[in-house]
């Protein structure tokens, strides 16, 4: 079983979300030992002991992440189903990526889709989660 | 869970229904959704002309807001809310929305048609207003002081002159308001407004950056169990035969559920159900009733016409054709589209004691509730249809569609059953934006000017209704039979005042795949084609793009518009395509340019939205690899009018929006099918931009306070093709008439040239 289900129904959690079931669009991103991996295609049996961050764990309402707060102060969503994706791959990028270009950021977030065409805040809530970080 | 913890309660009175609550607005959309409350009998009204339709103030003078009209991602959540706010005099803090269920918001119509504000907020606003009247009125009488004494400062209303006042959850008493709409209600003066014009933070967005929002594919019931469908492998094909023992390994399979050619699994968890729909062996007929997509334009043109759909007829457009100097003649089309939401619809059902409650993101639940009870037979009374928000749809795609599939599995099973689509079932089953085809003619006379214009369109006929759903069709149950587009002949007509112009839309019998509405439905294609052929007319005479528009434009705000787009664009007067670097300016964008195989050009266009409405006007910036035949949109300035803004970062939100996926539609989208099925059933067959391919976008909004608001949500999306078209023109000098406009396709054009 994937990772993805045993998130979601097992523990209740509601940062990874369905999209494809191919690794194709990102919306199921977690982080696995700090790494953006795509629980959908994700067998369980390949967790181990590794340690599984959500979005949930990245950040809450009272202490949120840098780069959750970005987007807010961004407005970066508007239906929002892919933004779980799009924070946690940017947040797995900015660890190990101190001040990117904005072609860096776009080619980080190049496997991510966002269907609304929430692109342009999504870059600037990066950029703007970058000078912080 | 911070979510499901309710923070206040309260019976509408005499209603005995249950209205839960919760403190924090960012959460509040989805909150009774989530609370679970089962198929109401209650008798709160939902009477379109009732003021308690629509408001409910408690005795702590926090509003409820009972919208019809439902947020799909759009932010009008936010935007209702702030004009509730502003109408009242109350904080934006205090006030909870309901969206979409049929047992307690009005039937406002469906979500669609970017007609939320335009429509359902001015609806709201009225009942607002005359709440706020009548609470002025009664205040007046408790506090003994003429109304013209009274001020309203945070829902507390008090007197000018001395220190009396009362509050809004004093002067309701925990009453409702018992008022029908008073559409005479005085309204605010928009030159005192605080919050409509502001750009509010969305009330949603804090929580769903943090995995806190309940989206639909979130919901939950207990006991629920889950279930997929297994689609025919044809369209039409119909099943032969299931062999069970395929899944009887399937941990925790509850039933496998077939009816007619509708199948489907149901299982104690989802894993188990996808594993199932995976496993199980099913014989389907073949079914080859689709043209050959290859043939698909020869396909559409040979169509039987069922009616035609005359837009706009002055003078004699045909016969002024036949007397021009000279005359130009295009063919234009668009492929089939899809919604291409990211996630999978969703929908959630129970039948419980004869009654049915079906949670999904329908547009439309008061629809979707009587086509469920028609789909079962029920009486619809025995139906509740609630709204809980999903992913975004951008039009009618299968929301509905499944929740047509929970209710026929929790029928057969007894118990509550939650279907999310999978990936495919969305690609290959939601239904599609329909094969759009257009000739277009134009007569010019001997000094250049245009004297007749006529246009023909090809386009499944139907318009507004509901959209068959899948399962009831598939299962044999009752069902519309029509197809339902969408209002897919508007903006046929044009904004330009020619003397001759006829324009006509063929409605045609059937179209390969059952369409529905698409974000600016026939709006969006049909603008293409006029405008990217108006730019054909300007090319011809040799006129600079802008002056030939405004040369037969006589609308004021269309006018200026237009000014507003050329200073922000930089625009250079100009005929395309462009020959040299001497033509340009020297700023940058502007600058004709060919670096190596890259050759850059700009496009400009322009549209009155159903020529009655929201105005928009686009320069698209494009790059042209002429070796690949790759086009890269550089960048897009817009300019847009709709009228009264109520919340201009949401209407920027929606025009930024509008034009990343609509250049996605243009440069890289097309539904592909054989003669069984469609065959684009993911994001690496249907492909749609990425983060490298977006284009930078400045819009620019023109704000009118005291005119009305008008629909942000999809007029910008009908700009976007022929922007890019002209800006391909301009680069390379070929005309691009076919979305999308894929590398072979400039390749082919540049060749034919």
């Amino acid at each position: 079983m994937p990772l993805l289900y045993a998130l979601r129904d097992d523990l209740g959690l509601h940062g990874p979300r369905f999209g494809c079931g191919l690794g194709q669009c990102g919306a199921c991103t977690v982080h696995l030992d700090g790494r953006a991996v795509r629980s959908c295609v994700t067998p369980i049996s390949s967790v181990g002991k590794k340690k599984i961050v959500t979005l949930e764990g990245l950040g809450t309402l009272e202490k949120l992440h840098p780069v959750q707060k970005a987007f807010i102060e961004e407005q970066a969503a508007q239906c929002g189903y892919c933004i779980n994706g799009m924070i946690m791959e940017a947040a797995a990028f900015l660890a190990s990526n101190k001040g990117p270009s904005e072609a860096q950021i776009k080619q980080a977030l190049a496997r991510n889709l966002c269907r609304c065409g929430t692109h342009l805040r999504i870059v600037r809530a990066v950029k703007r989660a970058a000078a912080s970080v | 869970m911070l979510l499901t913890k309710p923070t206040r309660r309260h019976f509408l009175k005499g209603t005995g229904i249950l209205i839960v609550s919760f403190s924090l607005p960012s959460l509040s959309t989805t909150a009774f959704a989530q609370s679970g409350t089962p198929a109401s009998s209650g008798t709160k009204t939902v009477a379109l002309d009732d003021v308690d339709a629509f408001l409910a103030i408690d005795p702590s003078g926090s509003v409820t807001l009972y919208s019809g009209k439902v947020d799909l991602g759009t932010g009008i959540t936010t935007a209702l809310t702030q004009i509730v706010a502003e109408e009242l005099d109350v904080p934006l803090a205090r006030i909870q929305v309901i969206e979409g269920d049929t047992a307690l918001t009005p039937a406002q119509g469906k979500t669609w048609g970017s007609l939320s504000i335009q429509n359902g907020g001015v609806q709201i606003r009225q009942a607002a207003a005359t709440a706020r009247h009548a609470l002025l009125q009664e205040a007046a009488k408790r506090l003994g002081v003429p109304v013209e004494d009274l001020i309203i400062d945070q829902g507390t209303v008090r007197s000018r002159s001395g220190a009396a006042q009362v509050t809004y959850g004093e002067l309701i008493g925990g009453k409702t308001f018992s008022l029908k709409l008073d559409k005479e209600a005085p309204l605010k003066d928009p030159a005192t407004y605080k919050i409509v014009g502001q750009p509010v933070p969305r009330v949603d967005i804090p929580g769903k950056m943090t995995g806190q929002f309940t989206y639909m594919q979130d919901f939950k019931l207990p006991g629920m169990l889950h279930g997929r469908v297994v689609r025919p492998t044809g369209i039409g094909s119909t099943l032969l035969s299931i062999d069970e023992s395929s899944v009887k390994d399937v941990p925790g399979l509850v039933k496998v559920v077939r009816q007619g050619n509708f199948l489907g699994v149901v299982a104690e968890s989802e894993w188990g159900a996808i594993r199932a729909a995976q496993k199980l062996k099913v014989s389907w007929s073949d079914w080859e009733g689709l043209p050959e997509q290859s043939q698909l334009w020869e396909h559409v043109r040979a169509t039987k016409v069922n009616k035609d759909d005359v837009t706009s007829n002055v003078g004699s457009a045909e016969q002024t054709l036949q007397q021009a100097a000279k005359r130009i003649s295009s063919t234009y089309n668009f492929a089939i589209h899809t919604h291409g939401s990211i996630g999978p619809s969703c929908a959630v059902a129970e039948i419980k004691e004869g009654k049915l409650t079906c949670w999904s993101s329908s547009q439309a639940t008061h629809d979707l509730r009587l086509q469920l009870a028609a789909m079962l037979s029920m009486s619809d009374t025995d139906v509740r249809a609630i709204y809980v928000e999903g992913s975004g749809c951008y039009g009618r795609n299968g929301h509905e569609d499944a929740a047509a599939d929970a209710v026929l599995l929790a029928r057969a099973v007894g118990r509550p059953v939650r279907v999310q689509w999978m990936r495919a079932d969305e690609h290959g089953w939601d239904p599609k934006g329909p094969p759009t085809l257009m000739d277009l003619q134009a007569g010019l006379d001997a000094n250049g000017n245009v004297i007749a214009w006529y246009s023909q369109l090809y386009v499944p006929e139907g318009a507004i209704g509901n959209v068959k759903l899948v399962a009831a069709e598939l299962a044999g149950l009752p069902h519309e039979t029509g197809m339902v587009p969408g209002n897919v002949i508007q903006n046929t007509a044009i904004p330009y005042a020619f003397p001759n112009v006829r324009t006509v839309a063929h409605r045609l019998a059937e179209t390969p795949l059952r369409p529905s509405w698409i974000r600016a439905p026939g709006r969006m294609q049909n603008t293409f084609c006029n405008e990217s052929f108006m730019d054909e007319l300007a090319a011809a005479v040799g006129a600079d793009p802008l002056e030939f528009r405004l040369r037969y434009l006589n609308d004021p705000r269309g006018v200026e518009l237009l000014k507003r787009l050329a200073s922000l664009a930089r625009w250079q007067g100009r005929s395309s395509p462009g020959q040299s670097s001497s033509d340009r300016s020297s700023s940058d964008r502007m600058a004709k340019r060919e670096t190596g195989d890259v050759a850059t050009g700009r496009g400009l266009t322009y549209v009155k939205y159903e020529l009655a409405r929201t105005y928009v006007g686009a320069v698209a910036d494009v790059e042209v690899n002429r070796k690949s035949g790759e086009i890269h949109v550089k960048h897009f300035a817009v300019v847009q009018d709709c009228g009264q803004i109520i919340n201009p970062d949401g209407v920027k939100n929606q025009v930024e929006g509008n034009v990343v996926q609509t250049v996605s539609r243009v440069l890289k989208e097309e539904v592909t099918f054989d003669r069984s099925r469609v065959t684009s059933l993911n994001w690496a067959s249907y492909r749609i931009l990425t983060f490298p391919e977006i284009p930078d976008v400045d819009v620019e909004l023109i704000d009118r306070p005291t005119e009305k608001p008008w629909g942000a949500g999809e007029p910008s999306a009908a700009v976007v093709p022929s922007a890019i078209s002209n800006a391909v023109f301009d680069a390379v000098g070929v005309r691009l008439r076919s979305v999308p406009f894929t590398p072979a396709k400039v390749l082919a054009a540049m060749q034919n040239s």
